[in-house]
C-alpha cells in the first residue's frame, strides 16, 4: 500500500486536471483510488457468492438513504390520535397515502431490510464456503460478525417503529427475554423499556438507536471491515494467497485491478440485484407475510395478544433455538438456557477461525467429513428457520431440538473433524 | 463518435451506452425522494380554499380567518374608511399597486373586489409578523396625530393603511398580499380560489 | 401474575382475534372494476361509515377509482366538510367501546389485516359478510362462524335476508332479503373489492409502474452485462 501513496497525481493541463492536482496535493484522493479500486489486485476467480459483498453496500446505502427520507415524515409517538390510533401507525400509514410517493420509500425500506439479511447470510456462507475467516483475515470476519450483531439490533429495533401489534408484541417478548438474566434482569428490562411495559418511552428510545446510534456503528464497521479486506487482500473460491505468487512488476499474477474489472462486474450484480428487489417492491410488498407480516397492519394494543407471534424469517433460527431449550440444566432454568443458546448461536460464528483446523481453506479441497458438516449445518439452519414461523407443538419442538444440537456441534466438534479430515491439494496458482 | 486505433470503440460504446442508462436509472430513482418535500395530501387538505361567511360582519369591524396556517383579515370597511384612502395616496410606497401582491381584480384604488371588503393576508412584507389593527384615528390611536387608521407591525415598526398599502420608508418593501378569493355568495367569500368550486 | 390476569380477561377477545378454521370462498377481483368499486364505496359509506372509520383514506382519493370531486361532494361526503379530508366518524370509541363491547375497529388497513394462511384480507371479508346467522344466545341476536361471537350485528340483513344454521352446519337462507343471494354476493364482492383497494390505494399504479422499472431494468443489464464481457475477455 505505502509504494502508491507517494504518487500525485500530475495535470494533464486540463481545467479538470488541474483542480484533481490541486485536491490531490491536499488529500489523498489518488493513493485512495489506487489502493482502493485501481491498484487493489483481487484474484481473478471470483465467482457467484462473491457478489455479496458489494450487494450488501448497496443495500447499506438504500436503507440508509430511505431511512432518512422516511425519518422526515414518521412520528415516534404512541399517543393516540383523534380517530383512537396511534400517531406512529398513522404516521407511517401517511407515508404510505399522503406523501407523495412515500409508499415506494417506504416499501424500499422494508424490503431492503429482508434484502439486508438475504445478502448478508450469503455473504456469511460464502465465508464458511472458502474459509474466508481463516488466517490472515481473523479480523476481518470479526468485524464482519460485528456487523451482523449490529444489524440484528438495527433490524429489532426498527421493527417496534411502525408500532403495529407485532411490533409491539415482538419488543415485549424482546425485552422480556432480559428477565432470564439472574438478580438484575427484571431490573434489566425495566430501564430498558422506560416503563413497566413497552411504550411511549420505549418507542422513543428505539427510533433513536435505530436512526442515529446503530448506523454509525454499522458504517464505521463497514470502513474497518473494508480496510482490514484491503490490508490482507481477498479471498478466493480456491483459497490460496495470490500474493505468493508475483510477477516482476510486484503484481500478483492472479490479480487483476478490482476497477475495472470488478466495478464493471459488480455493476452486472447490481442490476440483477435491483431487478429482483424491485419485483418484490412493485409485486409483492409483503412477500406472502414475510416481510411484512399481516398482523403488524393492525395498530398497536396492549391489551390483546395476537394469536400467534412469529419474528420475522431473519431471527426465526434463533428464535426456535429459544424455545427449543424446555428443560432446566444444573442450577439454570429453560427460560435463561433458551436466552444463553440463542446468544451463543449469533455469536459463535466469531470463533470459526480458531476452531478451523483444517490445513486448507476453500471447501474445494476439503474432505467429506467438513463437507458433510456443513450440508447438515445448512439442513439444520433452514430447518430452524422454518420452525420458528410456525406455532411450537411437541413434535416440531423435538425436531428443534435435535437441529439445535446439530448447529452447535457444527462449531464445537470442529476442531476434531477438520484435524481428521482427508483433505486435497491446493493447487499453486488459482483454477477457472 | 470519435475512435481511433488507441481506443477501443466498442468498449467506449457500451461504456457510454451503460453510463447514460445508469445515469437515467439514478435520476428516476431521485424523483421519487426529491418529490417527497412537496406538500402532502394533509397539507393540501389542510391549505384547501376556505370558507368566510361575512353576513355578521359590521361594518368598521375586521374578521381573521386561516388560510394555509396565515391569517386572512376581512375588514368591512365604512365610506370615512375609504375616503381615507385617496388622502393618503401621496404617504404610500406603492399607492397604485404596481407590484404584483395582489389578483388582477383587487388592483384598484381600494385593493379588492368590492370597496367596501377588504380581504388581505395579515402577515407583514417584511420578515412574517403579523401587524396589529390601529381603526382609531388622529391622537386617540397613540399613533400620530393625524393617523388615518390602519396597521402597525409591532416587530418593525411598518405602518400600513386601510387597503393594506405600506408607508413609504418602512422596513416592509410590499403593500399587504391579497390572496385569491371569489364571492359564492353576497355573504360567502371563497379565500384561496379565484373560481366557484373545483 | 397481573399479565396473567390480563391475558385471562381477554381470553374471549384472543379467541375472536385467532378466528376458526373456515374454508374461506374466494372473492372476486374488482380492482380494476371502476363501476363496481365506486358501487362499494357507496355501500360502504351508507353502512359501513356510521360506526367504522376509514381514517388513513381521504374523500378526494375517489378520484382514483373515476368519481369527480363534485360527484363525491354529493353522493359520499356524510361524514366531513372537505373532499381533501380523511374518512373519521363521529362516533367516539369511548361511547362506541360501552355500547358495542368493542370499539369498531378502523376499516382502512382491515383487508391487509385479514390476510392469512387461510387466504387473502378479501376472501376473510368475502366470506364474513356472507356468512350472519340467526342465533337467540347472542345479545345481537346474531353469528357469523368466520367471526365466532362477533360483536357486530348484521347490518346488511334487510339485504341479504336471515340465515340460520342448519344441522350439517351449513348455511340456509330462511328469510329471503330485498336482494336475490346472486346480486347479494355481487354487492358484497364490490364491497370487499372497495376495502380491498383502500387498504392499499397505490397498488394498481405500483404494478404499472413495476413492470416499467422491470424493463428499463432489462435493458440496463444486457448493456452492461456486455460491458463487462468487453472488459473481461482480456482475462484469461
Amino acid at each position: 500500500m505505502g509504494a502508491t501513496s507517494t504518487n500525485k497525481y500530475k495535470s494533464d493541463g486540463t481545467a479538470a486536471g488541474g483542480l484533481l492536482e490541486w485536491v490531490d496535493a491536499r488529500f489523498p484522493f489518488l493513493s485512495l483510488w489506487n489502493d482502493h479500486l485501481a491498484r487493489y489486485y483481487a484474484p481473478k476467480n471470483f465467482n457467484f457468492w462473491y457478489y455479496f459483498g458489494s450487494l450488501a453496500m448497496l443495500v447499506l446505502g438504500l436503507q440508509i438513504i430511505t431511512g432518512i427520507f422516511l425519518t422526515m415524515h414518521y412520528k415516534p409517538d404512541a399517543a393516540l390520535n383523534a380517530s383512537g390510533i396511534p400517531a406512529a401507525f398513522a404516521s407511517v400509514e401517511y407515508i404510505m397515502r399522503d406523501v407523495p410517493w412515500g409508499w415506494l420509500i417506504r416499501y424500499m425500506h422494508s424490503t431492503g431490510a429482508s434484502f439486508f439479511f438475504i445478502v448478508i447470510y450469503l455473504h456469511m456462507f460464502r465465508g464458511m464456503l472458502y474459509g474466508s475467516y481463516r488466517k490472515p483475515r481473523e479480523l476481518i470476519w470479526i468485524f464482519g460478525m460485528l456487523i451482523y450483531l449490529c444489524l440484528m439490533a438495527e433490524a429489532l429495533l426498527g421493527y417496534l417503529l411502525p408500532w403495529g401489534q407485532l411490533s409491539y408484541w415482538g419488543a415485549q417478548v424482546i425485552v422480556n427475554m432480559f428477565t432470564a438474566i439472574p438478580l438484575i434482569g427484571t431490573d434489566l428490562a425495566l430501564w430498558l423499556r422506560g416503563d413497566y411495559v413497552v411504550s411511549d418511552a420505549t418507542l422513543n428510545r428505539f427510533f433513536a438507536l435505530h436512526v442515529v446510534a446503530i448506523p454509525l456503528a454499522l458504517v464505521g464497521l463497514v470502513a474497518a471491515h473494508i480496510m482490514a479486506l484491503h490490508e490482507v487482500g481477498s479471498n478466493n473460491p480456491d483459497g490460496i494467497e495470490i500474493k505468493k505468487k508475483k510477477g516482476p512488476d510486484g503484481v500478483p499474477l492472479d490479480g487483476i485491478p478490482f476497477h475495472p474489472y470488478y466495478s464493471v462486474k459488480d455493476i452486472v450484480g447490481i442490476v440483477v440485484f435491483l431487478m429482483v428487489f424491485a419485483f418484490v417492491i412493485f409485486f409483492m410488498p409483503e412477500a406472502g407475510g414475510y416481510f411484512l407480516e399481516f398482523n403488524n397492519f393492525y395498530p398497536a394494543d396492549p391489551l390483546v395478544t395476537p394469536s400467534h407471534i412469529a419474528p420475522l424469517w431473519y431471527f426465526s433460527p434463533y428464535y426456535s433455538i429459544l424455545r427449543a431449550n424446555t428443560v432446566n440444566f444444573f442450577w439454570i432454568d429453560a427460560k435463561l438456557w433458551g436466552v444463553i443458546f440463542m446468544g451463543l448461536g449469533t455469536v459463535i460464528f466469531a470463533f470459526l477461525p480458531w476452531l478451523d483446523r483444517s490445513p486448507v481453506k476453500s471447501i474445494r479441497y476439503r474432505g467429506p467429513l467438513f463437507k458433510g458438516a456443513l450440508a447438515i449445518f445448512v439442513v439444520c439452519f433452514i430447518t430452524l428457520g422454518v420452525l420458528g414461523t410456525l406455532p411450537a407443538t411437541p413434535g416440531l419442538t423435538l425436531i428443534a431440538q435435535v437441529c439445535s444440537i446439530l448447529y452447535f456441534a457444527f462449531f464445537l466438534l470442529m476442531p476434531i473433524y477438520t484435524s481428521l479430515d482427508k483433505c486435497k491439494a491446493e493447487p499453486e496458482r488459482v483454477t477457472g | 463518435m470519435i475512435c481511433d486505433d488507441k481506443v477501443d470503440c466498442g468498449r467506449r460504446r457500451l461504456l457510454v451506452a451503460t453510463a447514460t442508462l445508469g445515469g437515467v436509472a439514478g435520476v428516476a430513482t431521485a424523483i421519487p425522494f426529491v418529490s417527497t418535500f412537496a406538500p402532502s395530501e394533509r397539507a393540501k387538505s389542510a391549505g384547501a380554499p376556505v370558507e368566510a361567511d361575512i353576513s355578521k360582519l359590521a361594518p368598521g369591524q375586521m374578521m381573521t380567518v386561516e388560510w394555509r396556517g396565515k391569517p386572512v383579515w376581512i375588514i368591512h370597511r365604512t365610506p370615512e374608511m375609504l375616503d381615507t384612502l385617496a388622502k393618503l395616496t401621496d404617504k404610500m410606497a406603492d399607492p397604485k399597486s404596481g407590484r404584483p401582491m395582489q389578483p388582477g381584480y383587487a388592483k384598484n384604488e381600494h385593493r379588492s373586489i368590492k370597496p367596501e371588503y377588504l380581504v388581505a393576508i395579515g402577515i407583514c412584507t417584511h420578515l412574517g409578523c403579523s401587524p396589529s389593527e390601529k381603526f382609531k384615528t388622529g391622537a386617540e390611536s397613540g399613533v400620530t396625530d393625524d393617523w388615518q387608521g390602519g396597521f402597525f407591525c409591532p416587530c418593525h415598526g411598518s405602518f400600513f393603511d386601510l387597503a393594506g398599502r405600506v408607508y413609504k420608508s418602512m422596513p416592509a418593501p410590499d403593500n399587504l398580499e391579497i390572496p385569491p378569493h371569489v364571492y359564492l355568495s353576497d355573504a360567502k367569500i371563497l379565500i384561496g380560489e379565484d373560481t366557484k368550486g373545483a | 401474575m397481573k399479565k396473567l390476569l390480563i391475558a385471562l380477561l381477554f381470553a374471549p377477545l384472543l379467541a375472536f382475534a385467532a378466528g376458526a378454521d373456515i374454508r374461506l370462498d374466494k372473492a372476486p377481483d374488482r380492482s380494476r372494476d371502476f363501476p363496481a368499486l365506486q358501487n362499494g364505496a357507496k355501500v360502504f359509506v351508507n353502512y359501513c361509515l356510521n360506526c367504522h372509520s376509514a381514517s388513513y383514506y381521504r374523500y378526494n382519493r375517489l378520484t382514483d377509482i373515476g368519481l369527480t370531486e363534485q360527484q363525491i361532494k354529493d353522493n359520499l361526503l356524510f361524514t366531513a366538510d372537505k373532499v381533501g379530508e380523511p374518512m373519521t366518524i363521529a362516533l367516539r370509541r369511548a361511547d362506541a367501546k360501552a355500547w358495542f363491547g368493542v370499539a369498531p375497529p378502523d376499516l382502512t388497513l382491515i383487508a391487509r389485516a385479514r390476510t392469512s394462511g387461510a387466504g387473502s384480507g378479501a376472501d376473510w371479508l368475502y366470506t364474513y359478510l356472507r356468512s350472519y346467522h340467526r342465533d337467540d344466545s347472542r345479545p345481537t341476536g346474531w353469528n357469523n362462524p368466520v367471526f365466532p361471537n362477533v360483536g357486530m350485528p348484521h347490518v346488511l340483513w334487510e339485504l341479504q335476508g336471515e340465515q340460520v344454521m342448519g344441522a350439517d352446519h351449513k348455511l340456509v337462507l330462511a328469510k329471503p332479503g330485498l336482494m336475490t343471494p346472486a346480486d347479494y354476493d355481487a354487492m358484497v364482492a364490490d364491497l370487499v373489492g372497495f376495502l380491498t383497494y383502500i387498504g392499499e390505494p397505490t397498488a394498481n399504479f405500483r404494478k404499472q409502474l413495476g413492470v416499467v422499472v422491470l424493463i428499463f431494468l432489462f435493458i440496463l443489464f444486457i448493456v452492461s452485462y456486455a460491458l463487462k464481457r468487453e472488459y473481461w475477455k482480456d482475462i484469461h
